[in-house]
C-alpha cells in the first residue's frame, strides 16, 4: 500500500470516528456555514464538535504549516482528505476569507510574524475577515481606487467607501486596498490590515435584486490605522505602495477558485433532473439537450483544468476563461430552471418553493459574471494574453 | 487517466503535426487534388506514407500487424488531419473500418487487414439511408440465399465508396425497419456482382456515392461477426467513428481560428490593426474558450471510450455535438472576420467552412447527437 492508500485509509477511519451525522448533509441554508469570529455562535452541537475537532487536528485549514494551525498535509494528501470528506458529504468545519483570500496572500507575502498572527487566528476561527477591494466609483477598474490613506508616521488616517464587502458587517477585521499615492496608479496601493472595530468604521448591508445578501457598502472616516501591530507584524501586507502586486496575485487566486469549483460544473443532466417535475415543452427540451451538451463538456473541461494545476500545465491565464465560461453556463442554468418551474418557480417567499429558492436563485447567478471580474473582462485578458491580440 | 497528453502521445502529436503539416498542407493534398479533378478526393501516395507512419493501422492489435493504440491516439492524428484539411480515408478505413473488422474472423482479418495496414487498400462503410445519419432505422435487407445471403437496397453518404476496396455494410437480416436487433454487417469487395456506384463530388471536395445493392450475392464468410447480431458491432464502429469526427472537428475547429486570430493581427482598417478592436477581440476570445472545452470533452470520450466505460456512449455523442457546434461557429466567424477575403476561393479559410460542414453531417450532427443526450440522460 502506498504512503497515500494508508493516508487514504487512515483519513476515512478518522472521518467515520469524528465527524457527527449532522454534519454529514449538504449546507442548505447560512446558519449551516460556519464563519466563526468573535461573534460566532454554533448552531449546534454537531457544528461546534465538527469544529473543534478539526481544529484541534489542524484540519480547518489542512495544507497550511503546522505552526500556523495547519496540518502540513502536501497537495496531495489534501486531495485525499477533500475526496473522502466528499464521499461521505461532510461539510467544512470552517469557512472564511481569512482561508480562501488572506491566507494565500500571507503564506506567499507575509512576513513571519504575521503568519504566526495572523494565519493561526484563522486557522482557530477567532477572527473573521472581510474583503475590502470594489469601490462604488471602482469596479471592474478597480486602480481607479480612491479610498486614501495619509501617511502620519507611525500610522495612516484613511478615509474613503468600499463597496461588496461581503460579511463586512460580521467580519471582526478586514483586508483593504487603499491608495497611499495619489501620482502613482499602480505602484501607489497599500494592502492594509485593520480591527473593523476601529473608529470610525462603519456598515450598511446592500439589498440585491434576489433579497437579503451578504453584501455590505463600508465607510471609513478618519479611521487610524497603525503601520505595525508589534515585532515583526506590520499592518499591511507585502510593501506600502505594492499592494497592487497582493491584489492581482489574490484575484487570480480567486478566479482559480471560482473555475475550480466552476459555477456550472455538474455533472448531472439538467433536463433529466428538470422532466422529472413535468413534461418539457419540445422547444424546451431541445434547448436543455444543448445546454446539457455544454455542460458535461464543461466538466471535462474542469477536470482537464484541475488535471493541468496540478502539474503546471496550462496557460496562467486559463482560469479567466474557465470563469467566463462556468458562470455563463450557470446563469444559462438557472434560465432554464424557471422556464422548467413555470409559474411555481415565480414564487417568492412560499413553503413550496424554500423561499422562493429558484427565482431568488436565478437573479442572484446574474452576478456570477460580475463579481471577480466581469465576463467582459475575461474576454479582455484572454483577448491579450492568450491570443496575444494587439492594443491597450 | 489526466486530460492531457502523456510522453507518449506528446511525441505522436509532434510527429503527426510535423508530418500532416507538410505532406498533408492544404496546397499539396486539398488543392492538388481538387483542382485537377481527382475521382478518389485524396491521393494514394499520401495514404501509403500514412501507413509508413503507422497510422493506417494504428487502432488494430499487433497481432493484426497494428500498433494497438487507441483513440485518444487515433484523435491526435484525426486533429491533425483536420487543422490541415487533409483528405484521405484515415477516418474510414482505419478507424470505422477497422474497428468493424476486429469483430471478425481470423479468416476475414486475413483478407482485409494487411492491405489496410500496407497503405493498397480503401476501405469504407456503408450505414446511412437518406440524407439524414439514422442508424435505428436499416431497411437494406440481407436474405438467406442458399449458403450465403443477397443483399438489396440502397446506402448513401457512403465516403470515396467508388475508391474503396470493400465496403462494411449494415444490412437487416430479420425482423422490421426500426428493430434494434436483426442487423448484420457483411464486408462486400468491390467487385460484387450486382453493387453499382453512383459517385457524387461534396462541398469539400471529397466524394461519396449513393451504392446500390441489386441481389448481390455474398458468401456466408462476408458476415462481420454473428448473423442478426451486428447492432452491437454497429454501435462500437459508431462510437469509434464519432469520437475520431469529434476530434477531426477539433482540428478544423483550431485550424480556422489560428488562421483567423493570424488574420486579426495583420489586417488592418481605419489605420488599426483590426485586432484592436474590441467587437473582434471578445469573440475571438469566446470561440477560444469554446475550443478548449471542445477539445477537452473529447479527450474525455476518446478515455472513456478506450476504458470501455459505460459512459462512453453518451460522453462520444456529448463530444461530437459540441465539437459539432464549436466547429460551425469557428468556421462562422472565420469567414466573417476576413471579410471580403474570406468569401474568396483563393483564400483557405472558406476551405474550413466547407469541410466542417461535411464533417458536422458525418456520423450525426448536433442536433442528432443533442437528441441522443436527451434520451440517454433520460429525458
Amino acid at each position: 500500500m502506498s504512503d497515500l492508500d494508508t493516508f487514504r485509509a487512515e483519513t476515512r477511519k478518522w472521518l467515520e470516528a469524528n465527524c457527527p451525522q449532522e454534519m454529514r448533509q449538504p449546507v442548505r441554508d447560512e446558519g449551516d456555514v460556519y464563519w466563526g469570529g468573535r461573534n460566532a455562535s454554533f448552531k449546534n452541537d454537531a457544528q461546534k464538535q465538527w469544529f473543534e475537532t478539526c481544529r484541534d487536528k489542524g484540519y480547518t485549514v489542512p495544507e497550511w504549516p503546522k505552526e500556523y494551525g495547519g496540518a502540513g498535509l502536501s497537495a496531495a494528501e489534501g486531495k485525499v482528505l477533500r475526496q473522502e470528506m466528499a464521499r461521505i458529504n461532510a461539510r467544512p468545519p470552517l469557512s472564511s476569507f481569512g482561508i480562501w483570500m488572506l491566507g494565500p496572500a500571507l503564506l506567499h507575502f507575509g512576513t513571519e510574524g504575521q503568519k504566526k498572527k495572523f494565519l493561526t487566528e484563522i486557522a482557530n476561527g477567532e477572527i473573521r475577515w472581510c474583503q475590502g477591494y470594489s469601490e462604488p466609483g471602482s469596479g471592474s477598474d478597480l486602480v481607479s481606487m480612491q479610498t486614501f490613506g495619509e501617511d502620519k508616521g507611525d500610522h495612516w488616517i484613511v478615509n474613503g467607501q468600499k463597496i461588496w464587502t461581503s460579511y463586512a458587517d460580521e467580519a471582526d477585521w478586514i483586508f483593504c486596498l487603499v491608495r497611499t499615492d495619489k501620482e502613482n496608479k499602480y505602484q501607489g496601493i497599500t494592502f492594509m490590515l485593520f480591527d473593523m472595530a476601529s473608529q470610525g468604521v462603519s456598515t450598511k448591508p446592500i439589498k440585491l435584486i434576489s433579497g437579503n445578501s451578504p453584501f455590505c457598502e463600508t465607510f471609513m472616516d478618519d479611521v487610524k490605522v497603525p503601520k505595525s501591530y508589534g515585532e515583526d507584524i506590520p499592518g499591511y501586507v507585502g510593501e506600502i505602495n505594492r499592494g497592487w502586486d497582493v491584489a492581482k496575485y489574490l484575484l487570480g487566486h480567486e478566479r482559480e477558485m471560482i473555475s475550480a469549483t466552476g459555477g456550472g460544473d455538474r455533472a448531472t443532466s439538467l433536463g433529466a433532473a428538470t422532466s422529472r417535475q413535468g413534461e418539457l415543452d419540445p422547444v424546451l427540451r431541445a434547448e436543455m439537450a444543448m445546454f446539457d451538451v455544454d455542460a458535461l463538456s464543461y466538466t471535462a473541461m474542469s477536470e482537464k483544468f484541475m488535471d493541468e494545476l496540478k502539474v503546471g500545465k496550462g496557460h496562467p491565464a486559463q482560469p479567466n476563461m474557465m470563469k467566463y465560461a462556468g458562470t455563463e453556463l450557470n446563469k444559462r442554468r438557472h434560465e432554464l430552471i424557471m422556464a422548467a418551474g413555470g409559474s411555481t418557480a415565480l414564487e417568492w417567499d412560499s413553503e413550496a418553493t424554500e423561499g422562493g429558492k429558484p427565482s431568488r436563485g436565478w437573479l442572484r447567478t446574474k452576478a456570477n459574471s460580475i463579481e471577480g471580474g466581469t465576463s467582459e473582462v475575461m474576454l479582455n485578458v484572454i483577448s491579450k494574453r492568450i491570443l496575444e491580440l494587439p492594443g491597450g | 487517466m489526466p486530460l492531457y497528453h502523456d510522453d507518449d502521445q506528446a511525441m505522436l502529436a509532434e510527429t503527426a503535426t510535423q508530418f500532416m503539416g507538410e505532406q498533408g498542407a492544404i496546397s499539396k493534398q486539398l488543392r492538388h487534388w481538387r483542382d485537377r479533378d481527382c475521382k478518389d478526393g485524396f491521393g494514394h501516395d499520401l495514404w501509403k506514407q500514412f501507413a509508413e507512419m503507422g497510422f493506417t493501422g494504428m487502432l488494430l492489435d499487433e497481432e493484426d500487424g497494428g500498433l494497438g493504440m487507441g483513440h485518444v491516439e487515433a484523435g491526435i492524428v484525426l486533429e491533425q488531419i483536420g487543422r490541415n484539411l487533409t483528405p484521405s480515408p484515415f477516418l474510414a478505413s482505419s478507424v470505422l473500418a477497422a474497428t468493424a473488422l476486429k469483430h471478425g474472423s481470423n479468416d476475414m482479418r486475413g483478407r482485409w487487414l494487411p492491405g489496410l495496414v500496407e497503405g493498397e487498400s480503401v476501405y469504407s462503410i456503408a450505414v446511412d439511408e437518406g440524407p439524414k445519419h439514422r442508424p435505428e432505422r436499416i431497411s437494406t435487407k440481407a436474405e438467406k440465399s442458399g449458403n450465403g445471403f443477397r443483399l438489396s437496397g440502397q446506402k448513401d453518404f457512403v465516403l470515396h465508396g467508388a475508391s474503396s476496396d470493400m465496403l462494411v455494410v449494415a444490412a437487416r437480416t430479420s425482423g422490421n425497419d426500426t428493430d434494434e436487433d436483426g442487423i448484420t454487417l457483411f464486408a462486400v469487395p468491390r467487385d460484387a456482382n450486382g453493387m453499382s456506384h453512383d459517385a457524387v463530388r461534396l462541398v469539400d471536395s471529397s466524394m461519396a456515392t449513393h451504392t446500390k445493392f441489386d441481389g448481390v450475392e455474398l458468401d456466408g464468410d462476408a458476415v462481420i461477426g454473428e448473423v442478426d447480431g451486428g447492432r452491437a458491432i454497429l454501435d462500437a464502429m459508431l462510437k469509434a467513428g464519432r469520437v475520431g469526427a469529434a476530434a477531426e472537428g477539433v482540428g478544423v475547429a483550431s485550424g480556422a481560428m489560428d488562421m483567423t486570430v493570424d488574420y486579426l493581427k495583420q489586417r488592418k482598417q481605419f489605420g488599426r490593426l483590426i485586432g484592436e478592436f474590441q467587437a473582434l477581440q471578445h469573440r475571438a476570445a469566446h470561440l477560444y474558450s469554446e475550443i478548449e472545452i471542445a477539445r477537452a470533452v473529447t479527450v474525455k470520450a476518446a478515455q472513456l471510450l478506450d476504458g470501455d466505460s459505460e459512459k462512453a456512449e453518451l460522453m462520444t455523442s456529448v463530444a461530437k455535438a459540441k465539437v459539432a457546434k464549436t466547429a460551425g461557429l469557428a468556421v462562422r466567424e472565420g469567414v466573417q472576420m476576413h471579410g471580403g477575403i474570406g468569401m474568396t476561393d483563393e483564400y483557405d479559410i472558406g476551405l474550413y467552412m466547407k469541410r466542417d460542414r461535411a464533417l458536422q453531417e458525418f456520423l450525426g450532427d448536433q442536433y442528432y447527437h443533442a437528441g441522443r443526450v436527451a434520451e440517454l440522460s433520460g429525458y
